[in-house]
């Protein structure tokens, strides 16, 4: 099976191009390069059915080199088409993300950023006593968290007494707090520690 | 006229339903009604189609009259017929579900009318996917499946959902275009991109290309099923969609990329050439899904991080290319497309119901919806392969199969697999602890529903939105019943695994597949051993006998 040279520097050209353009963070660019890759593996497929410039004719007493197989030309058609689903689809997303963030840009996960950031210490999982949310601690802090005798407990220069918490020190005020049912008034740092 | 030729039907319906539901778009009754009927028509046409070859035999349905090496063929065997009762079992659940939310939140919205049509693709693309006997035919399935799942994962269009549908998309795009390239280049090796011809002609090829081939669909298939190198984008994306959606995707999109894998192992390039780094790579994809797992506090993405984590168990018994390893992966397929969807789906509820699907947030639901544990619990076990439950039955062939095999990979798998079932339970166990047995006073920021007084816990007026039906008896009922239906496995683990093992068997041997496409004296190529294995440093094998019998 012989190949068209200039179709096959093309493929190649397009395949470089797709692939550089895919690792952007820019969303137009990744569409384009989604498209380049896209019609570089049609030209791909172009290339099993035979030279190009071939008709696809066929009759019994044809020779097999002389015309091209047409099996390739409507999987290729097969492909645009979705291909052209595909890109109208993501033009949609791009012109979304333009809405909403006004940025053409892959965004982080939140929530990837979210697990990278949290301590390895776990405030609920991993304290020794008194702030651990189970029944004791609440009568040892007592409700205001003012006089407060306990070991863990010490008195701090913004006049707020602090609890050990592991190895973080919280102020005593913000754990009896979060000790109230309900309490919206502690914002809870990241996996329920407290920095 | 044979029972299978009406296997086209399978595809057929579901998309007759989408026009049908497209039509009917701003009557959502007549939608509901017409989508839930074809779907169950569906699942009862491939009960037949199981029931037709559950004694084992495989069909082939010529499509438009073509004979096989030209035309598309879509071939019934065992294992096709399994997944596609368990998938439409599986959908039509979530459909009843997604129904049963939508009816309580009132879906007047227009994002949510285009839900059924676009539902009732993706289920034929799956269906596609699973009778195609032909390569380009697959690939056709995997589109419509993908095309069908871009617009249910951006459904509603807010930021969260369009920041993971990029990934999701741009992912997927170009694992297909790696599919088409694997099929443009086997084409242009063989000629031909029929399934059971393949698998005669592949044989003749050098090995240098066969691998080539067989690495490239593996590595296109790799990326959907989510095996680990490639498995990073699932539990960024997954966990975003709405609950009925994650349910299905998690169930079956990842399966089919399974099923393929499958196929390609034991139809088209049979034999162990490549069966080291599938081992290497389903013990990585066990063990750090796993680990992944256990630091997720969302409960979504946590399950998310267990089903890439279990897709390591079924590349596992792929990767064995034994009878017995085969089975037990088709088993496993089984059960965890149920299993993994229920418990999506129970923690749609957990979110309705507690107001966060977070583990810091929510607690105390143990006392405030007995339900909703008992749901939460018997599939959570489940998946972590508790004794009496399909998933130790499942995990239990797999280690056989394993210690069978007798390498020192596959002892190193069998220990992996053991730690992989042990953390799932730690993982689970964390999210029962603190979504379940917690006191609500406890939890961070609880949502006000929690705090509520039991009684009045039917119509809890949660902060700033509308009063809302915490837990709909459809949504409750259908996920019920998927739960059922993961017991019944356990139930029927026998038969089950009778039929699993059969088409192992028939899988292996090939000679059933070939035929029914290509007819009774197409000849069926040996399984080809291209070279020796390569002596293993730790087999005490003795070195000297295999090349001699080659020559």
């Amino acid at each position: 099976m012989s190949v068209n040279l200039t179709l096959l520097t093309v493929m190649g050209a397009l395949y470089a191009c797709g692939i550089y353009l895919i690792m952007e963070r820019s969303l137009t660019r990744v569409l384009l390069g989604l498209m380049l890759l896209a019609n570089a593996t049609n030209l791909l497929i172009l290339a099993t059915g035979g030279y190009a410039g071939l008709a696809p004719m066929f009759s019994k007493d044809t020779d097999p080199r002389d015309y091209n197989d047409p099996l390739p030309q409507a999987l290729i058609l097969t492909s645009i088409v979705i291909s052209f689903a595909v890109t109208a689809f993501m033009l949609g997303i791009i012109y979304r993300t333009w809405v909403l963030a006004r940025r053409d840009e892959i965004q982080d996960d939140v929530e990837d950023i979210r697990v990278a950031e949290t301590p390895s210490f776990d405030a609920e999982d991993d304290s020794e006593i008194p702030v651990e949310t189970s029944e004791f601690p609440l009568t040892m802090i007592g409700s205001d968290g003012r006089g407060i005798s306990d070991s863990g407990v010490s008195g701090s220069e913004d006049g707020g007494a602090t609890v050990k918490a592991g190895d973080h020190r919280i102020r005593a005020k913000d754990a009896a707090a979060e000790e109230q049912p309900g309490s919206q008034n502690v914002t809870p740092g990241p996996e329920g520690g407290v920095k | 006229m044979n029972i299978a030729s009406f296997a086209p039907l399978a595809v057929v319906l579901p998309i007759l339903g989408a026009a049908l539901t497209f039509v009917l778009i701003r009557h959502s009754r007549a939608q509901r009604a017409v989508s839930i009927t074809l779907l169950s028509l569906t699942l009862l046409l491939e009960c037949v189609l199981l029931a037709s070859v559950w004694d084992g035999g495989t069909a082939a349905v010529n499509i438009g009259g073509w004979l096989p090496p030209w035309g598309i063929v879509m071939v019934v065997d065992q294992f096709s017929s399994l997944m596609l009762v368990v998938s439409s079992t599986v959908s039509l659940a979530v459909l009843v579900y997604a129904t049963g939310q939508g009816m309580a939140d009132g879906d007047q919205d227009a994002p949510l009318s285009i839900f059924h049509p676009t539902y009732l693709i993706l289920v034929a693309g799956v269906s596609n996917a699973f009778l195609s006997g032909d390569l380009f035919n697959l690939y056709v399935g995997f589109e419509i499946l993908l095309t069908a799942s871009y617009v249910l994962m951006t459904l509603g269009g807010t930021g969260p959902r369009i920041r993971a549908g990029v990934t999701y998309v741009v992912v997927s795009v170009v694992s297909s275009v790696l599919f088409l390239i694997a099929i443009a280049m086997i084409y242009g090796a063989t000629g031909t991109i029929n399934m059971a011809d393949l698998a005669i002609k592949l044989a003749d090829l050098d090995s240098g290309t066969r691998m080539l081939l067989h690495v490239m669909l593996l590595v296109a298939f790799g990326i959907k099923a989510a095996v680990f190198p490639l498995s990073f984008w699932l539990p960024d994306s997954y966990p975003t969609a709405p609950a009925p959606v994650t349910a299905v995707f998690a169930g079956l999109l990842t399966k089919v990329g399974v099923y393929a894998m499958v196929r390609t192992e034991t139809l088209l390039f049979p034999g162990d050439s490549l069966n080291t780094p599938l081992m290497v790579a389903a013990l990585l994809t066990m063990v750090v899904g796993i680990l992944g797992a256990l630091a997720q506090s969302d409960i979504k993405r946590l399950l998310s991080f267990t089903l890439v984590s279990h897709i390591g168990y079924m590349v596992f018994g792929l990767a064995m290319s034994s009878v017995a390893g085969l089975g037990a992966a088709v088993f496993y397929v089984a059960h965890h497309i149920t299993i993994q969807t229920s418990l999506f789906l129970v923690t749609g509820l957990i979110e309705r119901r507690g107001g966060s699907s977070s583990i810091d947030r929510v607690a105390g639901l143990a006392k405030l919806s007995p339900i909703l544990a008992l749901l939460f619990f018997i599939p959570a076990m489940n998946l972590a392969g508790i004794p009496p439950f399909s998933g130790f039955l499942g995990k239990l062939g797999l280690l056989q199969a394993g210690v069978q095999l007798g390498t020192p990979l596959a002892y190193a798998l069998v220990i992996g697999g053991v730690l992989t079932s042990l953390l799932t339970l730690l993982a689970i166990a964390r999210v029962w602890n603190r979504a379940f047995w917690r006191k609500p006073e406890d939890a961070e920021n609880p949502d006000p529903v929690l705090l509520a007084a039991p009684e009045d816990s039917d119509t809890g007026d949660r902060a700033g939105k509308r009063n809302v039906t915490l837990l709909p008896r459809t949504m409750v009922g259908s996920t019920l019943g998927l739960v059922a239906f993961g017991v019944a496995l356990t139930v029927f683990a026998g038969p089950l695994f009778r039929v699993a093992d059969q088409s192992a068997v028939e899988m292996l041997d090939r000679s059933s597949y070939i035929q029914a496409v290509l007819g009774e004296n197409a000849p069926v190529p040996p399984v080809a051993q291209p070279e020796p294995a390569e002596p293993q440093p730790e087999s005490p094998q003795p070195e000297g006998q295999q090349p001699e019998v080659q020559k």
